[in-house]
């Protein structure tokens, strides 16, 4: 890990570059696109065209002066899972904390570039960080829930803690737990504090917190890592089944993991982006040896 | 067992021996000065247990003073005075340092933090006749009369340093996952506090404001001349009140064997009201950082 200094204008920097990973994918015109809700089109999701929901567009980010992303860009397909890999510290963690604006509550942490949600930056100062975390919310590593609130009200947190309420509390709180797959599981216990569940249903409960104010993107910071393998498999289940009314961001250390539940895939390596593209591409003929050398287990 | 080194070792050089007397020495000296650390305790609960239950009884608990030359009466008027005082202490001081606790468990500003850090404990040092001289020149001067407020107010200067530090403490224990779980559900920061960090530091805050309140009630250098004492059972904040510790300190140095026994009981119920508030803190703050 080699510091770099961080450019002292934040914000924009080098737009160079910004195009060309992008046009990876996707053609640069979509980006102005007006995109549609979820809500708004609850129809065959497969079959109409995807657009692009976000755009990591130059992100440098780090804390103090040591960058730990570098000129990082890359878009985010709608209604896909894509999965972000690469060896530990090289920066995962911070990159999917920049899609949610989560980076910048750590003392000294300094971000560059841009963001695109919906075409909009994140960072052109239109958003605001609450609104933009209710749109994109984010499950973290090691399951959360609030201890002191109920598994009712730990589902509901995320209305509450922004001073709305739901129109019919115990219509979201169902809907949120079964698409969490967990209803089943609490619908008898929906009293009972939030820190009574194991931890695989925890990590549920977190997902269903999250869903429950209807986010556009949901990011997950390796999810699973804390789980068995039987939890594990019934949120890469629920992944699948979420994926087709949700935009993904999932963190893995797991190579099989991100295979089976991603459609695409970023390899960041000290902090930059070796290779992005479609899964199936990326691990089968990775166009840059570090990128084999990472999925083939020679190192990380 | 019992038959132990001494006699089934070979012979012990003179440096091991040495040294093993040298352990015991200090072993003894050790638990000497346990021993003189709980002797106070012990010495002065013991002496106001038996010297004031004898005086002590329901009647004792709850009614007014006798004129003087009367036997009987008691300090039911200290009592809720006490009380009165120490809660009016509490409603100043909690809203004040419970925020206060909060802000310096946040590390927002870590200079002003800091320098607010180093206010409260020197000024949890200031000699708490320091603190009533204060509240004198305060409220009982330009008012020109001795008040139940101004001695809340005293009681409160002396409470809000432990507020501050026990909610910082308590507040820090909170694991920061859950701040950053309720941030990254779109909670503005004051919200956090309110519905996330409080409740779950709830039981922590409750113990560091029973701790104040018993430090408070049992001052009596900042009521002497703020609060006063008071003969009568009075409730208005513009009034002199009575204070256990008042009552306790004018009986004691008059000259009436019965208002000497009066004294003790009226240190017995200080004690136990004091250190009743000390326990139920100290069980509360370890249940809940273990
Ligand atoms: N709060 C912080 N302050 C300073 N440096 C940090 C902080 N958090 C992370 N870093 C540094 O940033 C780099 C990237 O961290 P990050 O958490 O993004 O890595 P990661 O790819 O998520 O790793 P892992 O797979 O182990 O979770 C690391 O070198 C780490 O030391
Ligand atoms: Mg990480």
């Amino acid at each position: 890990m080699n510091p770099m200094p961080m450019p002292t204008e934040t914000r924009r920097i080098a737009t160079g570059a910004a195009g060309r990973d992008v046009a990876l994918v996707a053609p640069r015109p979509h980006l102005g696109m007006p995109f549609q809700r979820d809500e708004d089109s609850p129809t065959a999701p497969d079959k109409e065209p995807r657009g692009i929901k976000m755009v990591i567009d130059s992100l440098t980010a780090g804390y103090g002066s040591h960058a730990v992303l570098r000129n990082v860009s890359l878009p985010v397909i709608e209604r896909t899972v894509t999965a972000v890999i690469g060896p530990s510290g090289c920066g995962k963690s911070t990159l999917v904390r920049c899609l949610n604006r989560m980076h910048e509550i750590i003392p000294n942490a300094c971000v560059s570039g841009r963001v695109l949600l919906d075409g909009r930056d994140i960072y052109g100062g239109h958003l605001d960080p609450i609104e933009l975390r209710r749109r994109v919310g984010m499950v973290f590593q090691k399951p959360n829930p609030f201890p002191t609130m109920t598994v009712r009200d730990n589902v509901l947190a995320g209305w509450r803690l922004t001073g709305t309420r739901p129109p019919n509390a115990d219509g979201v709180v169902e809907d949120a737990l079964r698409r969490a797959a967990l209803w089943d599981e609490v619908k008898d216990r929906l009293k009972a504090p939030g820190a009574s569940l194991s931890g695989g249903q925890a990590q549920r409960l977190c997902i269903a917190r999250a869903l429950a104010v209807r986010p556009d993107v949901l990011l997950m910071d390796e999810p699973c890592s804390a789980l068995d393998p039987i939890a594990t498999a019934r949120i890469e289940e629920l992944i699948h089944e979420l994926a087709s009314s949700v935009t993904i961001v999932i963190v893995t250390h797991n190579m099989q993991q991100a295979a089976r539940v991603s459609e695409n895939t970023a390899f960041l390596y000290m902090g930059e982006l070796i290779e992005f593209g479609a899964t199936a591409g990326l691990f089968t003929r990775p166009s840059d040896p570090r990128t084999e050398d990472y999925i083939t287990g020679r190192f990380g | 067992m019992i038959v132990n080194n001494v006699g089934l070792l070979p012979p012990i050089s003179p440096r091991l021996r040495s040294r093993r007397i040298a352990d015991r020495v200090f072993r003894w000296a050790v638990m000497a000065s346990v021993l003189l650390v709980l002797l106070p305790l012990v010495a002065i609960m013991g002496t106001v247990i038996v010297r004031g239950a004898p005086a002590l009884d329901w009647n004792f608990l709850t009614s007014l003073p006798k004129p003087v030359g009367e036997t009987g009466g008691g300090v039911g008027h200290a009592i809720l005075g006490t009380l009165f005082l120490a809660l009016g202490g509490l409603l100043i001081a909690v809203p004040v340092g419970v925020p206060a606790g909060v802000f310096l468990a946040s590390d927002r500003m870590p200079r002003l933090g800091g320098t607010v850090r180093l206010c409260a404990d020197v000024l949890s040092g200031v000699p708490s006749i320091v603190v009533g001289m204060f509240a004198y020149t305060l409220l009982v001067l330009p008012f020109k009369q001795f008040s139940a407020m101004a001695g809340a107010f005293a009681l409160a200067v002396i409470m809000l340093p432990t507020i501050a530090r026990t909610t910082e403490e308590v507040v820090r224990l909170v694991p920061s996952t859950m701040t950053e779980a309720a941030l990254a559900l779109g909670a503005p920061r004051w919200r956090v506090m309110m519905q996330v960090v409080l409740p779950s530091a709830g039981k922590g805050v409750a113990a560091g404001v029973i701790a104040a309140f018993s430090r408070g009630a049992g001052e009596t250098a900042p009521l002497m001349f703020t609060a006063f004492g008071s003969q009568f059972l009075t409730t208005s904040p513009m009034q002199p009140i009575a204070a256990l510790p008042l009552v306790l300190f004018n009986y004691a140095v008059s000259p009436y064997d019965d208002w000497h026994a009066q004294a003790w009981a009226a240190a017995l119920v200080l004690a136990t009201l004091v250190l009743a508030g000390n326990v139920i803190a100290k069980v509360a703050t370890t249940r809940r950082s273990r």
